[in-house]
């Protein structure tokens, strides 16, 4: 028991102690990310406000990660429908097929992506890392919309259309309230990993790098390390608190609709 | 033999020679059934005999292949659920639970020309007549069981539908909370007047609730009869065990000078009346089955009011108020149950003994089929 202990603590140190480096240095006077620390500084933080380059790939990525999310979010919706509500032939193989993306490497989507775009005569820009997005959230979108969708009974969208409503008013009035929860958490998952994603950004961009692409590129001058390091630093912060934001409204919808929570991704 | 009923109003829904497949699997073979105005009409059977799938057609949720289903006279082909003068209290109470307990209640008012207040008031009253007033600013996820039963009635009564329609509502209630919401659901039934159709499992459900039962076993009606006709005179060997207790022997019948005559293993010869053999009198090979009630086990000094005859206890269950004893009859290779209400100073008698057991030759019913 108590080796097991030290080897669950041991695992968490070496998973998070790289990121706890960052505040660490983005708050350090020195430009040499070296110990031992200098003195405490936020003059990495003002920095950021001068490199209008940056502002640029945060704009984009911003809009990429909002265009990815809605889709992936709508997409999710119609296919999560479709597992839970209905049974038609070949659902489970067309269902793997469409978290597929969960397990290929992203490297391998990203290239073959890039070389279907270019042999179609198209060029990379917004849109393409949107559409390579999309493919990437959607899984994870779903993941969450189907414990949502599986956890409503049934019978709630008959008995309102015995009381009377439509099949679109009942979805309306009684589904979509019912899984607002997952829709939100699902479309915040997909911002936060739209915004996060390099490598198909990386390959697919253009001309207008997304804010990791230009993080990336950053690296190249030393001097600029500390504004990566404040940079990676609010992202880091912003990742977690819309990842919580995300459980926090699942968790409350399936204790609202009186599930029993059957986790998630937290 | 008298059959207290309620007399029946002319016929609201005619359900006739529907049929429905799911694929291969038919599960409606050509319902015909006639169900009247204020009736508390029952479907029951085991699962899987098409009960509730007959519920969805009437609904509307369910489509058929032939036959017609018309309520007030109106062929329902081709209406939707949510167009048809019925209402439904699922299984599951399907509770809207991100609503209050008055918003669910007046959620089928959303379309209705009744001002606002108008729609609060009805909503309220509802509530008040299945005994939940004041409940409405609560949260609808919070309530028990019971309470969601409730709710689901309310609000479907809200719409004052022509016939109420109840899969099952009382199976998830534990069996004090079921007992008397059976009772409150008769009143209900009584004060609102509306027809009521409910689907069950449980024979005690149906036989205390309704006016009216069809029993159903693989998508048919085999009976449709008052409770008490039912119980008393079941058609078939089948409908006989499915409603309460039944014993069968094997037993000899014959015709003579216009007598209908039955020889029971065990028991001895005796003539029954015509409506004793509700499926026909048999020639020859047949079985008669009896119910525990209709059997008394003699004390000393008693004396059979009908006829006795001897046999041996081999099991005695004691219920507290009822015991319960499984006798052999002589020259019978199987047992049969006998109930006996435990009466304050008399003894419950042992495995072993043997007894003088009294039964009467009316409450026999004969079959066709042998035991």
């Amino acid at each position: 028991m108590k080796s097991l202990k030290a080897y669950a603590i041991l695992y968490l140190v070496f998973l998070y102690a790289p990121i706890f480096l960052l505040p660490l240095f983005a708050f350090n006077s020195s430009t040499i990310i070296a110990f031992p620390l200098e003195n405490f500084t936020t003059e990495w933080f003002t920095q950021l406000l001068t490199l209008t380059e940056m502002h640029g790939a945060l704009l984009n990525s911003l809009k990429i990660a909002v265009t990815s999310a809605v889709l992936a979010t709508v997409l999710g919706v119609f296919a999560a429908m479709a597992a839970t509500r209905y049974s038609f032939p070949g659902q489970k193989g067309i269902m793997g097929f469409i978290m597929l993306p969960l397990v290929l490497p992203e490297i391998i989507v990203a290239v073959s992506l890039l070389i279907v775009i270019l042999r179609m005569g198209f060029d990379t820009g917004a849109w393409s890392v949107i559409a390579g997005h999309t493919l990437i959230c959607t899984p994870f979108a779903i993941a969450i919309l189907q414990s949502a969708f599986a956890s409503l009974d049934p019978s709630l969208e008959e008995a309102a259309y015995d009381l009377g409503e439509t099949p679109a008013s009942a979805f309306r009035l009684v589904t979509l309230p019912l899984v607002m929860p997952g829709i939100i958490s699902a479309l915040l998952i997909s911002f936060t990993i739209s915004m996060d994603e390099f490598i198909i950004a990386f390959f697919l961009t253009g001309s207008d790098p997304t804010l990791p692409v230009y993080l990336f590129s950053m690296l190249r001058f030393p001097k600029l390390l500390p504004a990566v390091m404040a940079l990676g630093t609010i992202l880091v912060v912003l990742s977690v608190l819309l990842i919580t934001i995300a459980e926090f409204f699942r968790r409350r919808g399936a204790k609202r609709a009186g599930l029993k929570d059957t986790g998630g991704f937290l | 033999m008298t059959i207290k009923k309620r007399p029946a109003g002319p016929a609201l829904i005619s359900l006739s020679n529907v049929q429905k497949h799911y694929g291969d699997y038919h599960a409606l073979r050509g319902i015909t059934l006639e169900i009247g105005q204020g009736e508390f009409f029952s479907l029951l059977g085991p699962s899987g005999c098409g009960k509730t799938t007959l519920l969805r057609t009437i609904a509307g949720f369910e489509d058929y292949d032939s036959g017609t289903v018309m309520i007030s006279e109106r062929d329902m082909r081709g209406v939707p659920a949510n167009k048809r003068p019925t209402n439904m209290v699922f299984q599951s109470y399907a509770i809207f639970p991100h609503l209050t307990v008055l918003e669910n209640v007046a959620f089928g008012l959303r379309k209705s020309p009744m001002s606002k207040a108008e729609k609060r008031a009805a909503a309220e009253a509802a509530l008040e007549m299945v005994g939940l007033k004041g409940y409405g600013h609560r949260a609808a996820h919070a309530l028990s069981g019971g309470q969601r039963q409730r709710v689901a009635l309310a609000r479907a009564l809200v719409l004052k539908p022509k016939v109420l329609l109840l899969d099952e509502p009382l199976s998830a209630l534990d069996r004090k909370m079921r007992e008397q919401m059976q009772v409150e659901l008769i009143k209900l039934q009584r004060e609102v007047g509306i027809t009521f159709i409910l689907v069950t499992h449980d024979q005690e459900e149906a036989l205390v609730m309704s006016d009216r039962i069809a029993v159903m076993f693989e998508g048919e009606i085999a009976q449709c009869d008052d409770p008490e006709v039912l119980y008393r005179r079941p058609k078939s060997k089948r409908v006989a065990d499915f409603i309460g207790v039944m014993n069968f022997l094997p037993a000899t019948c014959r015709e003579e000078g216009g007598k209908r005559l039955v020889s029971v293993a065990g028991l001895g010869e005796a003539e029954v009346a015509a409506d004793q053999s509700p499926e026909g009198f048999p020639q020859g090979a047949g079985s008669v089955g009896f119910r525990p009630e209709t059997l008394t086990l003699l004390y000393e000094g008693q004396v059979a009011s009908h006829r006795e005859a001897p046999a041996v206890i081999e099991e005695v269950v004691y219920y507290g108020d009822m015991t319960y004893y499984d006798v052999r009859f002589e020259g019978v290779d199987k047992t049969v149950r006998i109930s006996m209400r435990n009466i304050f100073g008399r003894d419950v008698l042992d495995v072993g003994a043997t007894v003088r057991v009294s039964w009467s030759p009316g409450a026999l019913v004969v079959f066709k089929e042998g035991s």
